[in-house]
């Protein structure tokens, strides 16, 4: 069974307090991702500080700048919760983008062909149940042919995501493209489904602010992440997917299967992927296009690992990569010689350092509070 | 149309197949070589993607294919050596290791790109002698005048065989060197014992960090040769993210083949076989069919490997100690 969460207790370094391996692990880690990708701006010739500046401004300043983070931390909640529910199982879904897609699909589908013809009321909580169930079967494939087949999750579920690109290419491009339309994308759903976005609502109270895609899903995404927390502490479902994932023999023993945690577990997972198509089109595109859940589910990856699999820590970390998301845009304007990709070195700075070096910090870090610590005491 | 001309065409298809092939058997080599260790690699596709943008750049700026390929290899075999740092060293997961990598990999050589060529994160086409160009065979002018046999020799000769360039023939020789290496030296019984059965390895003296490591930079050098011909042999430059997928096909391929050489080459040949085909038949009407959905060609090998490894084609055994990192002393 792969060790996800990480193993903390090496032989000869002290236990790390827990306070530590929330606040001084994470924000360690953080700190040398970006001083390392501060090394990569001075390569090219340019001022790490400034680069931080100027994505801090755009991620906060800016006119909609704010909307932006905001509207990609939705996404990232959601695919960091997809991850988080398989890690709880022990299990590695790395298969959120193909989910997202897929999710992306069953809301595009129910709204073009069947959502028009329904009352609003009942129209809406469909398309993001479609959304939920569609994601959750992409998932469930992989759960149930693990449980079953032994299929090995990590492997079919990278293989599903490029099942789920192919598909969406597919029918994108020779059934849903729109009439007279060169690219692929599809119609604009109906006027009356699409969410309300939050420069809307804040208009209806006289604010007026930048338009920006940030819309009512992000209450959606908070609400998920309470009712994540509900679910894993707070229900014997949950009691019993920590016990299988803690240990499969402890469970058995429990009375608790084992297989069948998992498959639910994976299937739950995949629909929080694919709340990303309900963000994403019903929120902003309005239609389905290519590229609409791109990177999401190797972000939401990163956003599980920092966020230690807890809601809370989820949703901060969301927020973190969607400031780097929404300022890493804005690098483009500002530099000649920097873009968006550098985005893409940070995450992958920090899920390096968070994930795979995990164990790299954590012994001299646990040393040295364990010996300031005694320090205090002696005094 | 006549059965020569049926068969030209066809051996123009086996043709481009070994084309787009050769990178998937050189990653699928690799792949097996990290995974026999023990050690899953998922970052196939990022040490392909990071060895393609050295080639591509070092090619450019020397002009020299050779430095472009020794390039290559060096940053596929740094990438190597940190997945084995963070995985055999700090036993950090795998999986989540090489996923960094591919990261990492897809943002630096689009960063680095656009910042050194100007030129939205291509490198500059190069000059044929910067490149590695095809190698023709002697002309063998006799075969074309065989009696009845002759037309269809001919093409399999000059078509198939011959006007490959070097890097080619290297992927054809890397399967018999792998498949002698593994099972028939004591470094690669070695290696797979590493795999299978670490702490009886390491009772019997074997360092299973060593061999780790080996089987990393092994693997780094066979995904810098295939990174390598994607960008300098196969194309004139390196586009960003130009792997597109390669290095998963291979892992694909390498399960499919159940983590054996030559049967990973033949995988490798028939999901390179479908890319070819999804090519051909691009826009092709067929007779009753109608035009053929290259998409969903494309994806063939991902299914295919999904239903092998729900045990529905015969049964997939990963070597058994994959995934997880060896503890000393247990």
């Amino acid at each position: 069974m792969m060790k996800v969460f990480g193993v903390f207790a090496r032989a000869g370094a002290p236990k790390m307090p827990y306070w530590a391996q929330v606040t001084v692990i994470p924000l360690l880690n953080i700190f040398v991702a970006l001083a390392l990708a501060g090394c990569v701006v001075l390569l090219l010739g340019e001022n790490p500080f400034k680069a931080m500046a100027v994505m801090l401004q755009g991620a906060f300043v800016y006119p909609g700048g704010l909307g932006f983070t905001l509207y990609y931390t939705t996404n990232l909640i959601f695919t960091g919760l997809c991850v988080a529910m398989a890690f709880h199982a022990m299990q590695f879904n790395i298969g959120g983008e193909g989910q997202a897609i897929i999710g992306g699909l069953g809301v595009a589908l129910f709204l073009l062909f069947v959502g028009d013809s329904l009352p609003l009321i009942i129209c809406l909580p469909l398309a993001v149940l479609a959304a939920a169930a569609a994601g959750g079967a992409w998932a469930f494939i992989p759960g149930y042919l693990y449980a079953k087949r032994g299929s090995h999750i990590v492997i079919t579920t990278i293989m599903f995501n490029f099942i789920a690109a192919a598909v969406l290419q597919y029918l994108l491009v020779n059934v849903l493209i729109a009439p007279g339309q060169m690219s692929p994308q599809s119609v604009k759903f109906a006027e009356r489904t699409h969410l309300p976005q939050i420069h809307e609502l804040l208009a209806l109270v006289g604010i007026e602010t930048e338009s920006t895609p940030l819309n009512i899903s992000l209450f959606l995404a908070l609400a998920a992440a309470v009712g994540f927390w509900f679910l894993i502490w707070r229900t014997s479902w949950g009691y019993a997917l920590r016990t299988v994932g803690q240990s499969e023999r402890a469970a058995v023993y429990a009375g608790i299967d084992p297989a069948r945690m998992t498959v639910q577990a994976m299937a739950i997972s995949g629909a929080l992927a694919g709340m990303v198509g309900v963000n994403a089109l019903m929120g902003d595109a309005h239609r389905i296009l290519l590229g609409f859940a791109t990177g999401y589910g190797f972000a939401g990856i990163g956003v599980a690992l920092m966020g230690r699999n807890h809601p809370l820590g989820i949703v901060l970390a969301a927020a973190l990569f969607g400031i780097l998301t929404q300022g890493g845009s804005e690098l483009n304007f500002e530099f000649r010689n920097i873009t968006r990709d550098l985005v893409i070195v940070i995450q992958g700075l920090i899920i390096l350092m968070v994930g795979a070096l995990s164990l790299m910090l954590d012994p001299p870090v646990a040393r040295l509070i364990a010996l300031v610590s005694r320090r205090k005491e002696e005094t | 149309m006549s059965a020569a001309e049926f068969w030209l065409l066809f051996v123009l298809l086996l043709d481009a197949t070994l084309r787009v092939s050769t990178p998937l058997m050189l990653a699928a080599m690799a792949g097996l070589f990290s995974e026999r260790s023990g050690v899953v690699d998922i970052s196939l596709e990022g040490k392909m993607l990071g060895a393609a943008f050295a080639a591509g750049a070092t090619a450019y700026a020397t002009g020299s294919p050779w430095l472009g390929l020794a390039v290559a290899i060096a940053v596929s075999c740094f990438m190597g050596g940190l997945h084995a740092f963070a995985t055999v060293t700090h036993r950090g997961d795998q999986m989540i290791s090489g996923l960094a990598a591919n990261m990492l990999a897809a943002g630096l050589t689009v960063t680095l790109g656009i910042a050194w060529f100007q030129q939205g994160g291509d490198t500059p086409p190069l000059p044929a002698e910067a490149r590695f160009s095809p190698l023709n065979f002697p002309e063998l002018a006799f075969l074309a005048d065989i009696p009845l046999l002759g037309p269809y020799l001919a093409p399999v000769y000059t078509e198939l065989l011959s006007g490959h360039n070097l890097l080619v023939y290297v992927a054809l020789a890397a399967v018999p060197l792998t498949a002698w290496v593994l099972m028939r030296t004591r470094f690669g019984m070695r290696l797979r014992a590493v795999g299978e059965a670490p702490s009886a390895a390491d009772t019997a003296g074997i360092s299973v960090a060593a061999m780790r490591y080996q089987a990393q930079l092994i693997a780094g050098l066979l995904c810098g040769v295939a990174g390598c011909y994607l960008a300098i042999a196969h194309s004139a430059n390196f586009v960003p993210h130009m792997t597109a997928g390669k290095g998963f096909i291979a892992l694909a391929a390498m399960i499919f083949g159940k983590w054996r050489p030559k049967q990973a080459m033949y995988a490798c040949l028939l999901f390179g076989f479908f890319e070819a085909l999804a090519a051909r038949l691009q826009g092709v009407e067929i007779a009753y069919i109608g035009q053929l959905p290259s998409n969903l060609i494309t994806a063939l090998p991902y299914i295919l490997t999904v239903i092998l490894l729900a045990g529905f084609i015969g049964k997939a055994t990963a070597p058994a100690a994959i995934g997880t990192p060896y503890v000393k002393g247990r």
